[in-house]
């Protein structure tokens, strides 16, 4: 009949519902922290201290954005293209394989900033070749891509586990990871950047992986909005029908969507395994796949919103650790309980405040301006 | 001046930006048929879901009559004796007409005893009001013209004393619209009080005692029927003099542009809903086909477009064969000469959610004359787009806009705009005017009319007999997926209403 909601102004959109969103949910954050006895302020402050405090603290809280990133756009490219990939956390994991094959290979042999670019392809090759399998299932098979992502995940981990058990462990090491690479397998920390403000990385793992991630968003602003890929990809995500009718060859989309989806899951893996442990363990995704939904549907699936959020739960990774080191009886259970009222308020209950912060934002502004905006409408 | 079943005073309401209705009054007496037109977006639904409390007006009083109410909800809206048959008939399909009447009026938990007294009811409410329909057929069985007896009943059996009918013609054949006048009437003559929200000015003429007209969120002017004339009316609705019926010239056709041969196309389940249809279609004419919706008209077009997979048949665009029982695709036919203004504008052809410049190039972003290397040239497709609403005179002449803001008519002329310019060779066109405003409508049957005089084959396919009256060169009419017919421009209206009604078939609708 007509539209429920008005058009909002950009920082209104983007910048104040969002932040409402995020303080209500630490408000309830809080709550359950009182229940649980202990000082709300006091783990407020551990918190953005142990995010920000230090040079290391922050270099941290990047380290773990820079994972979020990659798994955050991943969802939001297929999103685009109206697919829900969850596979994010097992085309991550298959990806260590591209990653540690390019460092076990040339690790001894050729310096980092050659290994670098041989280990970002290994990752995106594998993660796509992981996505591609689903997204091929459901381009001619109709079989839903929520479902096989999910399928896949539980794949990939015993994959991974067979691969980590049998084929890439050294002979004779007791535990399931690989060797530890030398230097030509171990990325560069970002201290130079950190200087620049008077910072020091210290024993924090950010390394140059995040300026790859920078990139890479900027690489999906490129593609989804500045390309014909991308113009077909968005076509199809807001109507099918209307893609059909231009033209549009959907499982061709289908499964080049899933493909990049995947490499950029991919590529999550040179963190980890090139930038702090120098070699693949198990289990070294550790949910950032599943993280990453909760970052694309923070950030409306744009790479502006994205690293935002990703920061975001960068901190609530790094200030949630710290709190349950100083405060003991906060258990690290916590910090998934905020994560998940994060989630709760930004992603499911979104639309919750909008009628009443649209009604402010109106009265505040005035009729006569905004009448002016709609006129010939 | 007898009792007013129905005062508004100074309803307001706004959507965020949009003043959907501004400072409204209407009074409607008691015992009459009361119509209100005007162009889409005029506020006409918003102000009837105000009524029906749908929403809330934001300042504003209602009086039922009378005395002043509250409608905080629908059932507040039956409570007070009001009741709607909406353009989309609500109706659970897989229910008899007798559970669909009675659903959310059980009055106990266990349904036997209401189920009898629903049925003595829905008797003497058939008898009272002759409109006769069997209690236990099932809704999706019935022709769409019961349907919508089952939607005043339903209102009815509610104790509804007001009616309000939004677009009741929309959907039915000239014959069963008549119909639905009768039983109107004859309402009326029972003392109830009807509002007909409308766009056709026909209608208006025909049934209504008084009308009031509504322009951009407000109501303009109300006129007793009788003293009123369409052009009037017509210059209410838009602000200005609008020719109703745009001036052709003869056709000069010349050779075969689009061949259609023994056409045969099922829907998913499996349904026959173009049944072994063949025709030709010249340069320089207009075709138009006629039918009551949903007769096989969607889906000619579709497999013609490619964009659905027809069984047998075949079709030749410019003398070469389209594949249209295997993998035809749609920017391949565009390649060839084939334009097509899809009946869903909405959902098909074009994405809402898209800035307008996007929906500009949608099905030939493949041209080079948009690319810069491997992105898009921004630039190129906003200046592109600006060509066309210039010329077009879109409005608001906002490339940047999205398209959900656009008003019907403008979005229809963002997509004859894209189809039209690219210089097909066959343009095929279904619901030209769909939800289009009556300004917007001459432009558009102008427009139309210009590419036949450029030597383009137009096809048309419109459920508005109108429309096909004075576009065509030659109708064709389609009943139940064959074409039943071929008559001139001049056929009557009386004679088309017939064949669409498909009268060897189906006695009821012709009676």
């Amino acid at each position: 009949m007509s539209v429920p909601y008005a058009k909002l102004p950009g920082w209104v959109e983007y910048g104040l519902i969002p932040l409402v969103n995020l303080i209500v949910a630490f408000m309830v954050a809080g709550l359950v922290v009182l229940v649980v006895g202990e000082s709300p302020l006091e783990a407020a402050y551990h918190m953005v201290n142990g995010a920000f405090g230090r040079g290391e603290y922050i270099g941290f809280t990047l380290y773990y954005a820079t994972t979020f990133i990659f798994t955050g756009l991943a969802v939001a490219v297929a999103f685009h293209a109206g697919l829900f990939n969850i596979g994010g956390e097992g085309q991550a994991y298959v990806a260590g394989i591209g990653v540690a094959l390019a460092c076990l290979w040339l690790d001894r042999i050729m310096p980092w900033y050659v290994v670098f670019p041989v280990a970002i392809l290994g990752a995106a090759l594998f993660g796509a070749a992981w996505a591609f399998l689903p997204g091929w299932f459901q381009a001619k098979r109709g079989s839903h891509i929520v479902i096989t992502t999910i399928m896949f995940n539980f794949i990939a981990a015993s994959l991974m586990n067979y691969m980590l058990n049998r084929v890439m462990k050294p002979l004779g090491s007791m535990s399931l990871e690989t060797r530890t690479f030398d230097t030509g397998g171990q990325l560069p920390k970002l201290d130079w950047l950190m200087k620049i403000f008077g910072l020091s990385v210290g024993t924090s793992p950010f390394n140059v992986t995040f300026l790859l991630a920078l990139a890479a968003a900027f690489g999906v602003w490129v593609l989804i909005w500045r390309t014909r890929l991308g113009y077909e990809m968005r076509t199809m995500g807001h109507s099918p029908a209307a893609a059909r009718y231009a033209g549009i060859k959907e499982a061709r989309i289908i499964v080049i969507t899933m493909m990049i989806s995947g490499a950029l899951a991919g590529m999550m893996a040179l963190n980890p395994i090139m930038g702090e442990t120098y070699r693949m363990q198990l289990d070294f995704v550790q949910g950032a796949g599943f993280v990453g939904i909760a970052v694309a549907l923070m950030g409306r699936s744009h790479p502006a919103g994205i690293i935002p959020a990703a920061i975001l739960f960068g901190v609530l990774y790094q200030g949630g650790a710290e709190i349950s080191f100083e405060m003991p009886s906060i258990s690290r259970d916590m910090i998934v309980i905020i994560q998940g009222l994060v989630i709760l308020f930004a992603g499911a209950l979104e639309h919750m405040f909008r009628p009443a912060i649209t009604a402010a934002v109106l009265a505040f502004s005035g009729r006569e301006r905004t009448e002016a905006a709609v006129k010939g409408a | 001046m007898g009792e007013l079943a129905i005062e508004l005073k100074g309803i307001d309401k706004s959507f965020g930006l949009v003043h959907a209705n501004r400072d409204i009054n209407l009074q409607v007496r008691k015992g009459t048929i009361h119509g209100i037109i005007g162009e889409n977006g005029a506020g006409k639904s918003t102000l009837m879901s105000i009524l029906y409390g749908f929403y809330q007006a934001d300042s504003g009083e209602i009086l039922v009559d009378g005395r002043p109410v509250q409608i905080r909800d629908p059932n507040a809206a039956i409570a007070a004796g009001i009741g709607m048959v909406h353009q989309h008939f609500m109706l659970v399909e897989n229910f008899t007409v007798l559970e669909n009447v009675m659903l959310g009026a059980e009055e106990s938990r266990i349904l036997n005893a209401g189920i009898a007294k629903a049925r003595a009811e829905l008797k003497r409410l058939e008898k009272e009001y002759a409109l006769e329909v069997n209690p236990d057929a099932v809704i999706e069985e019935l022709p769409v013209g019961l349907q919508q007896r089952v939607e005043i009943l339903k209102a009815l059996y509610r104790k509804a004393d007001i009616l309000i009918l939004d677009e009741p013609t929309g959907v039915l054949t000239p014959a069963e619209a008549d119909h639905l006048f009768r039983i109107l009437e004859q309402l009326k003559a029972q003392g109830k009080t009807i509002i007909l929200i409308t766009h056709k000015l026909r209608e208006i003429m025909a049934i209504t005692d008084e009308v009031s007209v509504m322009r951009r969120g407000e109501m303009v002017a109300t006129r007793e029927t009788d003293k009123t004339s369409v052009e009037e009316l017509a210059e209410l609705m838009v602000g200005r003099r609008v020719l109703l019926r745009v001036q052709k010239g003869e056709a000069q056709p010349g050779d075969v542009k689009l061949s259609v041969s023994n056409l045969t196309v099922r829907d998913s389940r499996g349904v026959t809903m173009v049944d072994n249809v063949s025709f030709d279609l010249r340069a320089g004419e207009i075709v138009g086909i006629a039918g009551v919706a949903g007769n096989g008209q969607s889906e000619l077009l579709e497999a013609i477009a490619g964009i659905r997979r027809a069984v047998s048949g075949s079709v030749a665009l410019n003398g070469e064969a389209i594949d249209v029982t295997g993998h035809a695709d749609p920017a391949e036919l565009r390649r060839r000469g084939l334009a097509h203004v899809p009946e869903d504008r909405h959902h098909v052809g074009l994405v809402l959610k898209f800035e307008e410049s996007e929906n500009a190039i949608l099905g030939y972003h493949d041209d080079p004359k948009y690319r810069r290397g491997l992105l898009l040239d921004i630039d190129a497709i906003r200046a592109d787009a600006e060509e066309k609403i210039e010329k077009y005179d879109i409005r608001p002449p906002n490339t940047r806009l999205k398209t959900a803001n656009f008003s019907g008519g403008n979005q229809q002329k963002i997509v004859l705009a894209r189809e039209m310019e690219r210089d097909p060779d066959v343009l095929i066109i279904g619901q030209p005017t769909r939800g289009v405003d009556v300004g917007a409508i001459e432009f558009i049957h102008k427009r139309i009319i210009e590419m036949r005089d450029q030597g383009k084959a137009v096809l048309l396919v419109s459920v508005e007999l109108d429309e096909i009256r004075a576009l065509s060169d030659r109708i064709l009419v389609m009943f139940a997926g064959r074409i039943v017919g071929e008559r001139g421009p001049d056929a009557t209206e009386g004679e088309l209403g017939l064949l669409m009604a498909g009268v060897e078939g189906r006695k009821e609708a012709a009676e």
